[in-house]
């Protein structure tokens, strides 16, 4: 009997399964309001909210789920759930 | 010592896996693994963090990653640290288990490297039942909840224990480093992590992470939930380093724990006379924790409060 061991050798390579259609809701930034504090990047479960060269933040569209962790933590509520496609 | 800022942006928990939205257990991972850094190997038994980490042929994590049974996370660790010692490699062995495979199944292999002291890092993911499987009861499940295995029917009306004191049985194995943690407070989190980290011998750090399904609560109120555990006296957030424990916040007045229940579905259906059981037990852990020598025993509680929701339309989708 061939015995054949199967193991995942690329590390982060689930980075080919864009997550980003489970969303029903999406998160939009106001810039506006921001105080660039970060709470909404250390609160994401995805790891998906970046900090842009001006110190602002920005969630990457392809990988989040939508879950609005980052809109109901926000201290300056700067952040809104919209319902995707409107 | 790091702060939020210092944190690195890198991801050693890439996005891509497939948790369910909100979930607390990849909050916690991705934000520890930041702070462990690269030198670091993972050991993962049977749990959600092995189904949605490496689902197959894909992985997320950009460390080593080891997965084999479910009742051996403190043996693995244990072994994987021997052989980098024996290599000459510094890296620091790290195991992720669930509150079903360090409550329950994972007892003994914890107590057996917690008592020869090995040099390694537990973490205790604790979402209070077995998830990954379908919400059966574990040693974690509080008074009252409901569960597949703890169903509420006429008679009985959820899980009838009270939450196993893992806290205490860990820090009877007189070790270096054990601390509780929660995502809702990152500065704590992350101070207890490093912390951890700089420490030789057996650390155990033991996260509050809450599970959407299992909870059956709305997934943009993960943190919220964790906030309000800690407030209400559910979780607390302390630390015992080589036997002497030291509080490490102390939520200002104590919460009515109502208010924490009536968040999360597996509670709803609790009458009043369990939630006065339970808030007893919350005050008598409260009074453990923190009260003062000398001081009087309180179970003073501040009335519940109106929750608000994301958007109308998020209310709509999600339920109150």
């Amino acid at each position: 009997m061939k015995l054949v061991i199967k193991t995942v050798t690329k590390p982060g390579s689930t980075r080919a399964n864009k997550t980003g259609a489970w969303r029903s809701f999406m998160p939009v930034f106001d810039h506006k309001l921001c105080s660039k504090c970060g709470i909404c990047a250390i609160y994401c479960p995805e790891g998906v909210v970046y900090k842009l060269e001006n110190g602002f933040f920005e969630p990457d569209y392809e990988y989040c789920k939508g879950c609005g962790i980052c809109a109901n933590e926000c201290p300056k509520k700067a952040i809104k759930m919209v319902l995707e496609g409107k | 010592m790091i702060t939020i800022k210092e944190l690195p942006d890198e991801n050693l928990f890439t996005a891509g896996h497939t948790a369910c939205p909100g979930c607390g257990v990849a909050m916690s991972i991705r934000n520890a693994i930041r702070v462990l850094g690269k030198d670091t190997s993972v050991y993962v038994p049977a749990s959600c963090a092995v189904v949605f980490g490496t689902t197959f042929p894909y992985g997320a994590w950009k460390v080593p990653f080891f997965h084999t049974a479910f009742e051996n996370t403190g043996a693995c660790i244990t072994g994987m640290q021997a052989a980098f010692e024996k290599k000459g490699k510094k890296v620091t062995a790290v195991g992720f288990a669930g509150d079903g495979g360090t409550y329950d199944i994972g007892l003994q292999s914890m107590s057996g490297a917690a008592e020869r002291n090995e040099d390694v890092i537990y973490i205790c993911l604790d979402n209070e039942a077995y998830m990954n499987t379908g919400i059966q009861r574990s040693g974690g499940t509080p008074f009252g909840a409901w569960t597949t295995t703890t169903p509420v029917g006429t008679k009985v009306q959820g899980n009838r224990r009270f939450k196993k004191n893992l806290g205490e049985i860990v820090a009877a194995h007189e070790i270096p480093y054990y601390a509780t943690l929660s995502i809702g407070h990152p500065l704590d989190f992350i101070r207890k992590v490093e912390k951890a980290k700089n420490i030789k011998g057996f650390r155990f750090l033991h996260m509050f992470t809450p599970c959407i399904p299992g909870w059956k609560m709305d997934p943009a109120k993960t943190v919220e939930v964790t906030k309000r555990a800690v407030e209400s006296g559910m979780w607390t957030l302390y630390e015992v380093e080589n036997g002497e424990k030291k509080i490490t916040f102390k939520p200002g007045k104590m919460k009515s724990v109502r208010d924490y229940l009536m968040m999360q579905g597996r509670f709803r259906h609790m009458s009043d006379e369990d939630i006065k059981k339970l808030q007893m037990w919350v005050c008598k852990k409260w009074n453990l924790h923190y009260k003062e020598k000398g001081a009087p025993e309180v179970c003073e509680i501040v009335p519940p409060e109106e929750h608000h929701a994301v958007t109308e339309e998020h209310r709509e989708m999600h339920g109150p």
